[in-house]
């Protein structure tokens, strides 16, 4: 054990000696510092043992020193901001920073789970497809329970989110993602030249391996290099630096999604401030300069801690200024090696040994650092200790077995361009023979690579690939571009990326996939059993499905099942990578849309007053409405709306109608757009009329229906139901643009725009007589059914009014602009009252509409025609219509087709309840007697007795016949006579009382 | 090789070497008795139960990728038969008998997990709605229950019921014979006691015609691999049923659209159930890795690119977190999208076409996984005999001229 000693370095790094920074893993106290991540500060500590894997129960240490490490991942955070799966290597620390280890039990130094090694050979690739099989019971009572108890890493929070997310929309020419040296040139460039330009890092310093290695560009540090950058970068007007922002997917038309951890990093939040942010940018050139990822060994017992990726060996000692070990075994097939022994050597690590299997390569490169160590031309076989590395097992050329002790084996296979972003949209990577590995293929469109990412693996080359790729964009977009730039650097060892394979003499399991425990064996094995496509390699094993997505494993299995093919890795395809490219957190996705605001709550204009009133609402849609006003004692909803139902009926009511989709129609051919739209002829209305207008879909069933008026010749207001409008707003708008695009006309959606109020009750006309301008003459003479027309209210606001009725009463519309809506619903609430009646809700309306067999959304479901609802008298013979076609195929003329009729119940208390099924009277419950079912229900105080709508095979030959409305689910079995859909007034004299 | 656990135990001691080839990768042959067009979980168990039910096994399945690579291995693999029509309530009933035994007819553990398929009523016009179904499904003797708020939290103990959301649970219809299936392993198992009875599965071929006989008949398909010959073609290829039928000349009522799913970073058991609201569009359930499975809508455009809009996802995401607040700090893993066909009354085609030996299995759209069993199995009786199977007689291309539809649109709004 090395904990409690300090393997921080005396000097160097990115880390702030001055502001340390305390923090607690798995219960026990540490120190760190600012600058570090949660990885760098462990490893401060000597703590190497960083969490255990899927499977097996592995014990893990830190691979990496980014996002790619698929080791350490730890449990951040408790009750509602507990946050598993967490990379140690990308948690920036902060003071009081609390993390735990994961997925073992008891501890992480002994986990019990940890004898599954033992069952290894039981537990091969797919075994679960093989088994578990018999009894088939006992699948999901036994099995699958186990099954599901073992898997799964971390623990997802135990309450809800106390944090904020939102979303913002980035606009700009050129988006560059990756600060490294290529990203901060072609940012460089970009903004130079004048280009709007956003560069992006995840990393929370800019930089990339210019913090990690030991660089020089034109005789300055590479950390001072990138911070200068970003100092010009943040100085200039046109450009902006975003760090802790990883960008994680690649969207069609130049979108790219990005999420900023705003204050994951700081121990105490400023009040208000957002957790994360998600950042929607919509750019019109991108460059991807994401770097490459180092690829690790195969060998046995990979996994160890203390194995480490070389290049993160270096991240370590040079920008954390911590030793990832003490004595070093340096295991790699390129000439990145050599940086790896400098870097060690400097900083005193021991250096035990440089393996290097290619011939003289251990030897050359060892001279040329100048590290004074054993050089090995072969393999290292095994990684040797179990809770750490205690040594390397390794063959020579000769075949002689070397036994190392050493506490660090830094790998590396050399680098593989990260193309993610570059497929996201359907690009596929083609394999570079030059560097060894599948780079960027054919881009989408402006998108472009630089750098690492496009396999340009030298620091020179990365400068002005990066500088070239922005000052394109730039030049693209009409910019003059800046000079080119020819920076001096020193030179790179090539670091062509391996296919090597596991020695023959390996022991132990070989990991190709740490964290979903995915050895050379289980490739072996599902490639023998078939899964012969890197595909079907990764569904049969899991290989690269784990949370980093096989950054550094898909390489190695790639390698392994072309040799097991005998292929070369060329003729397979990677496994196309999906977004995220990293995990990005959900509630950051969902931004601020949670809680009220998941959708606007939509509120009438006069909502306050019948808040005032006492009233209860109800959703519909998105909208509040109200449902029923209750006064005195009554004490529901049924007391409340029968007494509303006899107001009206006896004298008048008013009911808040402003929901209803609202939408102005006008141009010279406005009359003809709307002949098209609405199934009824609505274009022949005259000025000063009002009519029932029906849309049907184009499959000719009823969409949705309404009322056109005509104001003037080329001026229409057309309603639609309340929660269709928005339904209604598209097909307008999509019937116009894509049917009718050489009419004239304009369609404005000004629903919330009006207030509008229905008077309806035989004192209806005095009602709406005491809000009008006196000089409005609202007689019959004047003013007759199915009238529509502009007024002024009392005070000279403007109004709309149409004589239209859904009540079945004598009925107006009155209608004026929202700001007014408040104060006219007060007035109207007041005359009704004075008349002896009073304001009603959607209750009521209902039961009015059931008794007068008006049809609304429960019946017009997307499934009736015309026809069913009774409609079809509406329907225009002559002129075209959408849905017109459609609406004589001949089922949909079949008379048994269940049709609109209306229920009432025998005995007055008997409630028939909407949902229920209808059958006949003794007909058994079964689908064979199904004849139709209850669309709508309501108590009608009129008829003294329930009564409902209903869609019934043969209905018009029902009528007068009895039949059972059954809802098994509360017992309701109610006996109903078959009465037509009006049964109230059927004349409609009513209208005109 | 049988499996079972005796198997896997000795192969174990053999240190795993003794395994065969789950199935044969043949070239394919000059012609074929059947070509079944895409190897797709549907396209797979027709060829299975024409092999094992009608004794035909001189047929291939063609694919244009590898098998399984389709939707069959892109969905969020929810099972349920509480659809509202007796048609559909038929023939999706029928896969759900065939579920219920699949490991033991495939000898592969399919992972059929009735888990219970909750889906959530949020206002008045739903309960209604869902009412209606419970006593549709009641009436035809299909499992399906009306459960309160509270019930359903006890079902669901994650699940956020509390009146003040912005769209509050007001109640759910279970079906507790519903619940999910590992998709791959469908399409794996199907194609291994296919293989083993004869049936060709050619990988890596595309269709790229078809040719028809001087009378108009079919008489095979010309692949990227050549010609092979049939005199029965089955079209089994999902989102690209259409450009494939209209090698044919034939023209479906089809909309492909990109459809989203996503899932989170592999959790401990977190939720027993799967939960679905069409209202606000999201759907959820724990795979038996630990990830959480997420659907959402299909993309408003149609497109045959197997992605979709961000916004999609973010939509979605917001209706997960009503439900489910203690998500927020999970982190999304992958998202991905399969191309959906679309009928205009989301029922699927099964059945004849007006050429003469072209038979067409589609329009499963955004709910066909759980289908598959009892769709491969109608289709085969279909291929075998050129009769429609009783329950699949209903599901003809016909329907859309004759109006005889079988509207599934109210429960299929985000219908898995
Ligand atoms: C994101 C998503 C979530 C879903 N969730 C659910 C769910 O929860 N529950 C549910 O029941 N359903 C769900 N579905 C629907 C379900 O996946 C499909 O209905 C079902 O899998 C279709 O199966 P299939 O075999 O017909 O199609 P596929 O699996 O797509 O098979 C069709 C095959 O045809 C091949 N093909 C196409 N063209 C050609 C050609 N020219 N030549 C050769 N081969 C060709 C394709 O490559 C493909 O392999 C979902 C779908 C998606 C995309």
């Amino acid at each position: 054990m090395t904990a409690g000693r300090s393997f921080r370095l005396a000097s160097g790094g990115l880390v702030a000696r001055d502001a340390p920074l305390r923090f607690s893993f798995d219960g026990a106290d540490y120190e760190g510092l600012a600058g570090d991540t949660l990885a760098s500060a462990l490893l401060a500590n000597g703590v190497r043992l960083a969490g255990r894997s899927f499977k097996y129960h592995r014990p893990r240490g830190i691979v990496a020193a980014g996002s790619e490490e698929p080791n350490a991942l730890v449990e951040l955070g408790a009750v509602g901001r507990r946050e598993p799966d967490t990379r140690a290597t990308t948690a920036e620390l902060f003071d009081g920073l609390s993390a735990r280890s994961q997925n073992r039990w008891p501890s992480l130094r002994f986990d019990a789970m940890a004898v599954n090694s033992l069952f290894a050979p039981l537990l091969g690739a797919g075994f679960y497809y093989k088994t578990f099989m018999w009894p088939a019971s006992f699948w999901e009572r036994l099995y699958e329970p186990l099954i599901r108890r073992a898997a799964g890493l971390g623990r997802i929070a135990e309450a809800r989110d106390p944090d904020r997310y939102e979303t913002v929309h980035d606009h700009c020419d050129v988006l560059v993602v990756g600060a490294g040296p290529a990203g901060i040139a072609a940012a460089l460039a970009a903004a130079r030249a004048g280009a709007k330009t956003i560069l992006v890092e995840e990393d929370f310093v800019a930089g990339g391996r210019l913090v990690a290695d030991r660089r020089e560009i034109d005789g300055v540090g590479g950390a001072e290099f990138a911070r200068a950058a970003q100092a010009e970068l943040a100085g200039l007007p046109n450009a902006r630096v975003l760090v802790r922002t990883a960008l994680f997917g690649a969207y069609d038309h130049g979108e790219y999604g990005a999420v900023e951890r705003v204050t994951d990093h700081l121990a105490d939040p400023p009040p208000f401030a957002v957790r994360q942010r998600l950042r929607r940018i919509f750019a019109k050139r991108c460059i991807v300069a994401a770097g490459a990822i180092e690829r690790p060994l195969p060998f046995g017992d990979n996994d160890r801690p203390g194995v480490m990726l070389a290049g993160a060996v270096r991240a370590y000692l040079n920008r954390y200024a911590v030793t990832p070990g003490t004595r070093a075994v340096v295991f790699a097939d390129n000439d990145d090696a050599a940086r790896t022994l400098a870097d060690l050597a400097l900083a005193g690590v021991e250096v035990a040994a440089h393996v290097d299997p290619r011939p003289g390569a251990a030897a050359r490169l060892t001279a040329a650092s100048g590290v004074a160590t054993r050089a090995i031309e072969g393999v290292v076989t095994r990684a040797l200790g179990r809770l750490a590395v205690t040594g390397a097992a390794s063959v020579d050329a000769a075949g002689a077995a070397w036994r190392v002790d050493c506490d660090l084996i830094a790998v590396s296979g050399g680098w593989t361009p990260s193309a993610h972003l570059t497929t996201h949209l359907g690009g596929k990577p083609a394999w570079r023979e030059d560097i060894g590995a599948f780079a960027p293929g054919a881009l989408p469109p402006g998108m472009a690579v630089a750098g690492a990412a496009a396999g340009d693996f030298g620091l020179a080359d990365a400068l002005t690939g990066g500088w070239a790729a922005g000052a394109r964009a730039a030049q693209d977009l009409g910019f003059a571009p800046p000079p080119p730039r020819e920076p001096k650097v020193d030179p790179d060892a090539p670091a062509r990326a391996s296919t090597l394979r596991v020695h023959p003499g390996a022991r132990g399991k070989v990991f190709v996939d740490l964290q979903n425990d995915v050895t050379t064996g289980d490739v072996a094995l599902a490639r023998r059993e078939g899964f012969r496509r890197p595909e079907h390699l990764k569904r049969y094993t899991t290989l690269g499905m784990a949370t980093d997505q096989g950054k550094t494993s898909g390489p190695l299995g790639l390698a392994e099942l072309a040799a097991l093919e005998g292929r070369e890795v060329s003729d397979l395809a990677p496994t196309t990578w999906r977004p995220p490219f990293t995990p990005v957190a959900i509630g950051a996705l969902a931004g601020a849309h949670v809680g009220p605001d998941l959708q606007p709550t939509r509120l009438p204009p006069a909502h306050a007053v019948a808040v005032e009133m006492g009233a209860v609402f109800v959703p519909a849609g998105p909208w509040l409405r109200a449902q029923y006003y209750p006064q005195g004692a009554e004490s529901g909803w049924l007391e409340a709306a029968d007494a509303e139902v006899r107001a009206v009926r006896a004298a008048a009511g008013v009911c808040d109608v402003s929901t209803l989709g609202k939408f102005e129609v006008a141009g010279a051919d406005a009359a003809a757009f709307l002949d098209f739209a609405f199934a009824n002829p609505v274009g022949a209305l005259a000025p000063g009329r009002v009519r029932y207008g029906l849309l049907l879909r184009d499959d000719g069933m009823a969409m949705d229906d309404g009322t056109v008026a005509r104001l003037a010749p080329h001026r229409f207001v057309v309603t639609s139901s309340s929660v269709g409008g928005p339904a209604a707003h598209l097909h307008f708008d999509f019937q116009r643009q894509a049917r009718k695009p050489d009419l004239d006309v304009r369609i404005e959606n000004v629903t919330s725009q009006w207030a509008q109020f229905s008077v309806a009750g035989p004192r209806a006309r005095d009602a709406i007589a005491r809000v009008l301008d006196p000089a409005f003459d609202v007689s019959d003479a004047a003013f007759p059914y199915l009238a529509a027309g502009e007024a002024r209210l009392a005070g000279g606001e403007p109004a709309r009014l149409f004589r239209l009725s859904y009540s079945g009463e004598r009925a107006y519309e009155i209608a004026t602009p929202a700001q007014w809506g408040a104060g006219l619903f007060r007035a109207l609430v007041a005359a009704c009252e004075e008349l002896g009646g009073r304001a009603y809700g959607l209750e009521a309306l209902n039961v009015m509409r059931i008794e007068k067999g008006h049809v609304a959304g429960s019946e017009i479901d997307g499934r009736t025609t015309p026809r069913d609802l009774g409609l079809d008298k509406f329907v225009a013979k002559k002129k075209d219509f959408v849905g017109r076609a459609m609406l004589s195929r001949p089922t949909l003329l079949d008379p048994a087709r269940p049709s609109l009729v209306g229920l009432r119940s025998v005995e007055p208390d008997a409630r028939i309840v909407a949902g229920a099924h209808l059958l006949a009277e003794g007909a058994p419950f079964d689908a064979r007697h199904d004849l139709g079912h209850v669309t709508t229900f309501g108590h009608s105080p009129t008829l003294g007795r329930w009564i409902a709508l209903a869609l019934v095979k043969d209905g018009a030959a029902r009528i007068g016949t009895r039949l059972r409305a059954v809802e098994p689910l509360r017992g309701h079995d109610a006996l109903c006579e078959v009465v037509a859909p009006a049964q109230f007034d059927p004349e409609g004299s009513r209208l005109h009382g | 090789m049988k499996f079972s656990f005796a198997s896997v135990l000795s192969n174990a001691l053999g240190g795993n070497a003794a395994w065969p080839a789950q199935w044969r990768s043949p070239e394919p042959k000059a012609s074929y008795d059947a070509v079944i067009v895409g190897a797709g979980g549907h396209g797979l168990a027709t060829a299975y139960y024409m092999a094992k039910e009608r004794g035909l096994t001189n047929v291939a399945v063609i694919e244009k990728g590898w098998l399984g690579g389709g939707n069959t291995g892109r969905n969020t693999t929810i099972i349920r038969s509480n659809y509202l029509w007796e048609e559909s309530e038929a023939i999706y009933e029928h896969a759900m008998g065939l579920w219920q035994e699949l490991s033991t007819e495939l000898n592969y553990n399919v992972m059929y997990s009735a888990r219970g398929v909750m889906m959530l009523a949020h206002d008045r016009h739903d309960v209604e709605t869902f009412k209606r179904h419970v006593h549709a499904n009641r009436l035809a003797g299909i499992d399906n229950e009306w459960i309160s708020a509270g019930e359903a939290k006890a079902f669901c103990p994650p699940l956020d019921v509390s009146p003040t959301l912005r769209f509050p649970v007001v109640g759910a219809a279970l079906q507790r014979c519903g619940g999910v299936a590992r998709h791959d392993a469908v399409a794996w198992g199907y194609a291994r006691a296919a293989s083993a009875m004869g049936v060709d599965i050619v990988q890596n071929c595309a269709v790229t015609g078809i040719r028809r006989d001087p009378s108009g008949a079919v008489a095979g398909v010309e692949t990227s691999k050549g010609f092979i010959g049939a005199k029965k073609v089955g079209v089994v290829a999902a989102g690209h049923t259409s450009t494939v039928m209209a090698m044919a000349g034939v023209r479906m009522p089809l909309e492909s659209y990109p459809l989203q799913a996503l899932v989170s970073e592999p959790v401990k058991p977190f939720m027993p159930c799967v939960v679905m609201s069409n209202k606000i569009h999201a759907y959820m359930s724990q795979s038996d890795k630990g990830e959480l499975v997420i659907g959402a809508g299909t993309d408003a455009y149609t497109s045959y690119s197997q992605r979709g809009a961000l916004h999609i996802s973010e939509h979605t995401l917001e209706a997960i977190c009503e439900l489910f607040p203690a998500v927020r700090r999970l982190r999304m893993l992958r998202n991905w999208g399969g191309i959906v066909d679309v009928t205009p009354d989301r029922s699927p085609i099964i059945g004849r076409t007006p050429v003469a030996g072209l038979f067409v299995n589609c329009g499963w759209g955004t709910g066909g996984f759980k289908a598959t069993p009892g769709s491969g199995h109608v289709f085969a009786h279909t291929l075998a005999t050129g009769e429609p199977h009783p329950i699949a007689a209903p599901f003809s291309l016909d329907r859309f001229r004759t109006g005889r539809l079988i509207d599934e649109a109210a429960a299929a709004a985000v219908a898995h």
